[in-house]
């Protein structure tokens, strides 16, 4: 056991590496051979996975499965991956996702399919190590590598307007990392030396720790509190920095559009609660008020435009947009409900959306189209489609019983008795998000399945595969299943969540009581006055 | 016992799951064969027996748990932790007392019948099975929402109901109109469990609890009511803004008259007997919430949150009854009185009188099921006279019917039952109800509620019998050829409309007032959850003995008109209407609610969000700005590029040139 605990997070990070070694001696026309050593490789990094869920140690909020070694041990840059209550959910969501790509991706990439699969397991490699690096310089190249793949699948293998829509998606994503590398050499400069046995190894450090642990100037803090959120706000995306989203969805292939939503979207509010909030716990006070409104009109806005549009893709990606609103409304709620819904969306969406993306796609591999006009009556022809189809609609609108409802609970009870000004408001306008999401979910479900099939094309379509069975399976049940027992992932968080939510109160608390005349606000007498 | 309640709502469930994956093989039929329905049709609706069987069980287990109830025990029962985060703490759990109890037996009672009474309604839809999921899907949902010990496990049956109606609605998904009316439904319930979800979030807030029984004492226990006083009005006011959308009151009561395009069985089950008094039985359920009132410190806009529950009901009550003046559609005329008889059942509530308004709602549920039965067995004939002659008539439409009461006396005469029931003819059970809430709120000091009230019975009394009237009684207006083809349905769906009948006529007695004699054994019964509704004492006016003859007077004068104008036809109802044609279209129009909303609500904001936010912000504004840096950008390296040429010579001259200034800048 001590070993797995050990050796596992480098699994999960090697083993895919091992995986395109392996792939690149297969000659390029094996192509099923290819698809095969891909999916053994991504299911077998997702078997590695699961017993970190129950090895994980609840009452430790502290990081586990760390490892540490050399990498430039005189820059103090050091192999340095851990696991806690942020990053263990969305590891294995990732893990679990990874194999659900490959499948879907089976028939509908048609050439360089070799490509395509290392593409797929770098990617892969990179998402993990993104959320378990414990040092930022290894963040920082995790974060970069993961673009390359990303920025690959969708202009190779992407539709019509791949092109625009990858250099797109690169510039966004480039220049909003470009300010945070800035920050973080910035801060890179202020750390302490690392000492070992009493000689200096290194003047200066990348490990989290020594960055969590710099006093710096208030007014520098601000500067770079910006630099890092802008980096995470394109990520999120969170108006107005959203633009990006659509194109890419659209133009990337399904499995693109499903790593892209399930995962890479999860980096943006994974480095708010990781970074920006435990670095900048006072200027995050401070600007609390401005995420939320972005929040709060990604999700109203999101939720409009998402209503309007005529590709199903689109509609989705906008879908989105304001699903990571509630996200960053929960995490700005800096309440422990909140907190915990906010990762139980995190979650929620990486599942339902994917499954709307994957589902979506099938479709498209039908009918080479993802106008949602072209199709309508669909429950005649494709019946086990068109329930399946429903209960993930149903599952995003956030439908008791189901994921999405209690992330969205949890998000709005915490929001609305957050301890921030206004909170009340705030959690009221988020809610008509949850009005919203019901009108553009069941719209386009009833111009997809209801309604007689007025499209000869549609007549013909046949119903799920067993291949495609075996990739929507798996979605619906853990959709039941987080619904009914959230416990399953609560559980594993709480007690990350509650420490950092302490450690942020209480770096609150210190600013306030070393400078009681600064601009901070005072929010203690909140709760009496509503 | 734990054990006995946990599975009352897990069988029907059990059996929507069953159906759900061996629906279709039950019955024989594989998805090639779909298309051709024609061959299923005798084929034995074995999915739909597994439905019946299911509920039926449910309903016998709610019974052993009546009687457990009717002795004088209370269950509050937790089964596992459904979502707990920190100091939030909610459990799957039910709380069984009379109020729960009385509504298991309606809803796997009235539910089991109606279910029988679809074996036949359905018999000939090769879908069936797909019907039957849903109709038990339905039943689990509902069965949650009144179990549920808190409210978040009531939000969840809330939501599941309003699924299955929304399924239920565009079961017929082929037809436009069935499809965008169970949307309808959705969202506009959607629109009401935004207070809802409020409501729930300001409790959580102020007492730290969702669970009933803990919040209750933590109100009554509360040490400063003062301070929380404008609170607990929010709190029920919220909780109110959901039952405004669920139970179909004004203004969120557009989706109910659309919901009509479900199969009629799905009408009396959902839009009249369970799922739409859902409301009431919430404001029941919270009852110490909604009675919360101590003065005007309290109030939210001069009222509190029983207030608003009162003059919505009330408005909700005549409004609606003026719109079943004049449709001419079966059901739409039921479905606007639904409407109607919910806003009554919400006088009661709001007034304090819970008991009344939960005695209404039982009585109503009996009558206005066997009602839409009834005008389910109607259409049904209709529809078969109409398939032999080969005719396109409407089956719903009233205007084609007449004189049906020779040719479907079952029908017919159970139909009547549930007409003076709804009328209030005593002994006939709605009289004991509506009289119970009336007479509460005139003693309680809504006189102005109580006299429109009373105008709303009359138009009630009027409307049901025009309905009665025109559709078994005078000339028939069926076209001739297809008047040989009128027979009574079969017995699965008469033998329903008989029991129900039974219960319409007799279950008012249960409920008889102290002032005739009787001693309101439902009262007393609900008075654990509920209290005692005070005796009127000291109360100036009317004596409660002139209250019963008003309202008696009011059904009978309604009755009176409709006698004249549609059997006498001493008054010409289509002068009528001509005379006053603009109010006539007006109410034929249902007042233009649903044109109004969409103009001015729904309109707007999908050209709001297609032009101004998505076309003209995300692609004029972000993207175009977007784009302008990114030609900045080229721009500036383009200008940049022009001293980067490689030549020596340029580097020279520019060096030479910096050298220059440099030198006159020192000179200076």
């Amino acid at each position: 056991m001590e070993t797995y605990s050990a050796i596992v997070l480098s699994l999960l990070i090697f083993v895919p590496l091992a995986g395109v070694a392996i792939l690149s001696f297969i000659p390029r026309s094996q192509e099923n051979t290819i698809k095969t050593v891909t999916l053994g490789v991504a299911s077998l990094v997702f078997i590695l996975s699961v017993p970190m869920y129950f090895a994980y140690d609840i009452s430790n909020p502290d990081m586990q499965f760390a490892y540490i070694a050399n990498w430039i041990p005189n820059w103090g840059a050091y192999y340095s991956i851990g696991v806690d209550g942020l990053s263990l959910l969305l590891i294995l969501l990732t893990t679990f996702i990874m194999p659900l790509a490959v499948i879907a991706s089976w028939k509908s990439v048609h050439f360089h399919v070799k490509g395509f699969m290392i593409s797929l397991l770098l990617l892969d490699a990179g998402m993990v190590g993104v959320f378990c690096a414990r040092d930022m310089l290894l963040f920082y190249v995790f974060w970069e590598a993961m673009l390359v793949p990303m920025y690959l699948i969708i202009g190779i293998w992407g539709h019509e307007q791949r092109i625009r829509a990858a250099v797109t998606f690169f510039i966004y994503t480039m220049a909003g990392s470009l300010f945070m590398l800035v920050a973080i050499i910035y801060m890179y400069f202020q750390t302490a030396a690392v000492v070992v046995d009493g000689t200096v190894i290194s003047n200066h450090s990348f490990a989290i720790q020594s960055f969590m642990a710099l006093q710096l100037p208030y007014d520098t803090q601000v500067y770079l509190f910006w630099a890092f959120a802008l980096a995470f706000m394109v990520k999120v995306p969170m108006f107005p920095f959203h633009t990006w989203l659509p194109l890419a969805h659209v133009e990337a292939p399904t499995a693109g559009s499903v790593d892209l939503a399930a995962i890479l979207l999860k980096m943006g509010p994974y480095g708010f609660m990781r970074f920006c909030i435990s670095f900048f716990p006072a200027v995050s006070e401070q600007y609390t008020p401005v995420i939320i409104v972005l929040a709060l009109v990604g999700i109203i806005y999101g939720a409009l435009v998402a209503m309007v549009q005529p590709d199903a893709k689109k509609l989705i990606a906008y879908s989105s947009v304001s699903h990571l609103g509630f996200v960053m409304l929960g995490i700005y709620s800096m309440n422990i409900q909140s907190w915990q819904g906010a990762m139980l969306i995190m979650v929620g969406h990486g599942i339902s959306t994917s499954a709307l993306f994957l589902m979506v796609g099938l479709l498209y591999d039908r009918r080479h189209t993802r106008l949602i006009e072209e199709f309508g009556g669909l429950w005649k022809v494709m019946p086990v489609f068109s329930v399946i189809f429903m209960i993930v609609c149903l599952s995003s609108l956030g439908l008791p019983g189901t994921n999405g409802f209690v992330g969205e609970f949890l998000v709005l009870i915490g929001s609305f008795n957050s301890s921030l000004d206004h909170a009340r408001l705030y959690a009221t306008i988020a809610m008509l998000g949850v009005i919203l999401g019901a009108v553009y979910l069941l719209w386009m479900y009833q111009r997809i399945a209801f309604g007689e099939i007025k499209n000869e094309k549609n007549k013909s379509l046949k119903d799920l595969s067993l291949r495609e069975y075996a990739l929507l399976i798996p979605f619906v049940l853990l959709i039941f299943w987080f619904g009914v027992y959230p416990k399953t992932l609560t559980d594993k968080t709480e007690a990350t969540m509650q420490k950092n939510l302490k450690s942020y109160k209480t770096a609150i608390e210190n600013v306030k009581t070393t400078a009681p005349g600064s601009e901070m606000k005072k929010n203690v007498n909140n709760l009496q006055v509503k | 016992m734990e054990m006995i309640i946990l599975l009352i709502p897990l069988i029907p469930l059990a059996g929507a799951i069953l159906n759900t994956f061996f629906g279709r093989m039950l019955e024989g039929q594989h998805a090639s064969e779909e298309g051709e329905s024609h061959e299923h049709h005798e084929s034995k609706p074995i999915a739909g027996y597994l439905a019946n069987i299911m509920v039926g069980i449910s309903f016998i287990l709610s019974l052993v748990v009546f009687f457990r109830v009717l002795n004088g025990e209370k269950f509050n029962v937790d089964y596992f932790d459904w979502i707990v985060v920190a100091d939030l703490k909610i459990t799957l759990g039910f709380l069984i007392d009379p109020l729960s109890a009385t509504m298991l037996l309606i809803v796997t009672g009235i539910g089991f019948l109606i279910h029988v009474y679809s074996l036949g309604y359905m018999g000939h839809d090769p879908d069936r099975p797909r019907f039957f999921t849903y109709l038990n899907l339905f039943i689990f949902s509902m069965l949650m929402l009144v179990m549920g010990n808190n409210l978040v496990v009531m939000f969840f049956g809330w939501e599941a109901v309003g699924l299955c109606s929304y399924l239920l609605i565009g079961y017929y998904y082929k037809k436009k109109s069935a499809s965008d009316a169970g949307k309808k439904a959705f969202i506009v319930n959607r629109i009401g469990d935004f207070g809802f979800g409020l409501g729930i979030f300001l409790v959580f807030g102020t007492f730290g609890t969702v669970h009933f029984e803990p919040l209750f004492v933590a109100i009554q226990n509360h040490p400063n009511l003062f301070a929380i006083g404008t609170t607990m009005t929010a709190i029920g006011m919220l909780l109110f803004v959901g039952a405004i959308g669920k139970s179909a009151q004004v203004p969120l009561f557009v989706w109910l008259p659309d919901a009509m395009e479900g199969p009629t069985p799905v009408s009396a089950l959902i839009h009249a007997a369970t799922m739409v008094t859902a409301g009431v039985f919430m404001v029941a359920r919270c009852n110490p919430i909604f009675s919360f009132d101590i003065g005007p410190v309290s109030h939210i806009m001069g009222m509190s949150a029983g207030d608003l529950v009162t003059y919505v009901g009330c408005a909700t009550a005549v409004f609606a009854a003026t719109i079943g003046l004049t449709q001419t559609d079966i059901k739409k005329v039921l479905a606007y009185s639904t409407v109607s008889q919910l806003g009554y059942m919400f006088i009661g509530v709001g007034v304090g009188a819970y008991a009344a308004g939960v005695f209404h709602l039982l009585t109503h549920a009996f009558f206005k099921a066997l009602l839409f039965l009834g005008a389910g067995s109607v259409i049904h004939v209709m529809e078969h006279a109409f398939h032999k002659a080969h005719l396109h008539d409407d089956p719903q439409d009233i205007r084609n019917m007449g004189g049906l009461f020779s040719k479907a006396k079952i029908t017919a005469i159970t139909f009547i039952a549930g007409w003076i029931a709804i009328s209030g003819i005593p002994p006939f059970s709605g009289f004991f109800s509506k009289d119970e809430i009336l007479t509460a709120a005139y003693h309680k000091g809504y006189n102005g509620v109580f006299w429109f009230g009373i105008i709303g019975a009359t138009m009630t009394a009027f409307y049901m019998s025009r309905l009665v009237f025109l559709t078994f009684f005078g000339e028939s207006r069926t076209k001739p050829e297809a008047r040989e083809h009128l027979h009574d349905s079969g017995f699965t769906m008469t033998v329903p409309l008989m029991i129900l009948a039974f219960f319409a006529v007799i279950a008012g007695l249960i409920g008889v007032p102290e002032a005739l004699g009787g001693h309101n054994w439902f009262g007393h019964f609900l008075a654990p959850v509920v209290g005692e509704h005070a005796a009127p004492g000291g109360h100036h006016g009317f004596s409660e003995g002139m209250l019963i003859t008003i309202s008696i007077l009011a059904g009978v004068i309604g009755i009176g008109f409709a006698y004249i104008m549609y059997i006498r036809k001493n008054i010409d109802a289509d002068k009528l209407a001509a005379d006053y044609k603009p109010i006539y279209t007006t109410l034929l129009n249902k007042y233009y609610v649903d044109e109004a909303y969409d103009k001015f609500i729904v309109s707007p904001i999908k050209w709001f969000s297609d032009n101004v936010l998505w076309k003209w912000t995300d692609i004029k504004l972000i993207d175009g700005l977007i784009k302008f840096i990114a030609v900045t950008i080229d721009l500036t390296g383009r200008v940049l590029r022009l001293f980067q040429t490689g030549y020596v010579q340029t580097y020279a001259f520019f060096i030479s040139l910096g050298v220059a200034m440099v030198i006159y800048y020192l000179m200076k």
